[in-house]
């Protein structure tokens, strides 16, 4: 295992557990335990936990906080009151993705921006630079990513697990993207505790100062164990987030990709009032139709689509899959694709070139899955 | 941990393959099931085609990984097992029984010399 990569502080955790571990985003993370389908099958029906310490964390404070996550952030942070968490985007000039990003405000003026492993250093970099060029010098920013670990409990039986441990919160009353700070689970005091996660079902993502990151997960895993809660790795978050459209950045969306065409319009303010990075691009964009589109496929023969396989009609490539699986939930072979707007209409029958054959799949609705529980 | 049996011949690539008569039973060895994980879906060759030592003749996929399969020795396809197209998880399950993939009649015996046997082969995967 290359030297330079980083480990959480659950690494020696995940190594007992019999963890795969691979590279990821510049992270030696688990990508499996006892394996992937059978942790992604116990987050649809009972619950698991997840090691997503890898993930960046940004604290922007003062009274030009919000103003520059304006600037950086397609969504309408304005929106947003003390206790709650937003899904945005972060776009180039040109209306292309730099991340897809969580905005919590923590307070009055103090906010966490949540971003990608693997973008952390980017991000970082692009944040500073706007900044600067917008001479906003009454606020602070600080890349709190190494001092902070996050677990995130996902599952039907998530809230269940996870209230007798925290005594001190009624979580039923804590709607899907809120959040509660200073609560303490299993003794172990929480930075941030929010209704939030990646996985298509309810749940609860977990932030903590990394060195009670153990004994936190150590908590979590025995309180669940009857409910059959398991801890889960990467792969199973990857079939889980893609089941439920959610997407994943260097797949769905990209310095190459729109939010727009991404299926994101909901997280894209174009009226918020701030002009803001990206915005006259994206504008533009709308005003003259999208060329392409994400779509969902299904398989008619058998094969699996992957993420890069060209997608054609009568023989022509017009598109690629992003990403392509067996899903576990559906036992269906499914994939997301982008494909010229005119064949994006559900029903409509496409080829997908697998090691050189073209075999023949569907446009079918998305999300592949909804689960019933969520809240 | 792993599992070799002794009466089998091994290939670098982790197929095994065992001789009955001028026959050979091919599959993937139980260090290449782990390795892959979840097995999702087996691409078979037709019956009847013929395979030189060493030629890719299908692909096994798991949740995550696609990986290429190459035949021990060269031959006729004479049988492949079409349950693994309904049950694919018989490679995890059973890689040296009900896991296995194809049988080929053997055109030239002495490529059977060229594969691992039982001890090279577990030292080969331990060399990691």
């Amino acid at each position: 295992m290359n030297e330079s990569l980083k480990r959480t502080p659950l690494y020696e955790l995940h190594q007992k557990l019999g963890a795969r571990m691979v590279p990821f985003g510049g992270w030696e993370m688990p990508v499996q335990y006892a394996g992937v389908i059978e942790e992604h099958r116990a987050v649809r029906q009972a619950a698991g936990l997840f090691d997503v310490s890898h993930m960046g964390e940004f604290e922007i404070s003062g009274p030009q906080a919000l103003d520059l996550i304006q600037l950086v952030s397609t969504n309408n942070a304005a929106k947003l009151a003390v206790g709650e968490v937003q899904y945005s985007l972060m776009c180039y000039e040109n209306g292309t993705v730099v991340d897809d990003i969580l905005v919590y405000r923590l307070g009055e003026h103090r906010y966490w921006l949540v971003v990608n492993a693997g973008n952390t250093q980017k991000d970082w970099e692009w944040i500073n630079v706007a900044r600067e060029r917008a001479g906003l010098r009454n606020l602070e920013l600080v890349n709190r990513s190494d001092e902070i670990a996050l677990l995130a409990l996902q599952g039907p039986k998530a809230e269940e697990i996870l209230q007798p441990l925290a005594p001190g919160a009624v979580l039923s009353e804590m709607a899907p993207f809120t959040h509660k700070m200073g609560v303490t689970v299993a003794g172990v005091p929480t930075l941030v505790l929010s209704r939030t996660g990646y996985t298509g079902e309810d749940g609860f993502e977990i932030y903590v100062k990394a060195g009670d990151a153990a004994a936190l997960w150590e908590a979590l895993l025995e309180a669940g164990e009857d409910e059959g809660l398991l801890p889960c790795g990467l792969g199973a978050r990857d079939t889980l987030r893609f089941e439920a459209k959610l997407p994943l950045y260097g797949h769905e969306i990209s310095d190459q990709h729109n939010p727009l065409e991404a299926g994101l319009g909901f997280a894209v303010k174009l009226k918020k009032g701030v002009d803001f990075i990206g915005r006259e691009a994206l504008a533009q964009i709308k005003e003259r139709g999208l060329t392409r589109k994400l779509v969902g496929i299904e398989m008619i023969d058998r094969g699996i689509p992957r993420q890069g396989y060209p997608v054609a009609v009568g023989g022509q490539t017009v598109g690629e899959v992003t990403t392509g699986s067996f899903s576990p939930t559906l036992e269906k072979n499914i994939g997301l694709a982008y494909v010229p707007v005119e064949h994006s209409e559900v029903g409509t029958e496409v080829e997908v070139i697998i090691r050189g054959r073209a075999l023949k799949a569907r446009v079918v609705e998305t999300p592949f899955y909804r689960s019933p529980h969520k809240r | 941990m792993a599992n070799v049996p002794a009466d089998l011949k091994y290939t670098k690539e982790h197929e095994w393959i065992r001789v009955e008569g001028n026959v050979g039973v091919v599959g993937i060895t139980w260090f290449a099931q782990d390795q892959l994980g979840d097995v999702v879906f087996v691409e078979l060759p037709e019956v009847g085609r013929e395979l030189k030592q060493n030629e890719q003749f299908g692909v096994v996929e798991s949740v995550k990984t696609v990986s290429d399969l190459y035949i021990p020795v060269s031959g006729k396809v004479v049988e492949v097992n079409t349950k693994l197209e309904g049950s694919p998880e018989l490679i995890n399950q059973d890689p040296y029984g009900e896991g296995w993939i194809l049988k080929i009649e053997i055109a030239n015996p002495a490529e059977l010399d060229s594969l691992l046997d039982a001890a090279g082969y577990e030292a080969f995967t331990k060399e990691g």
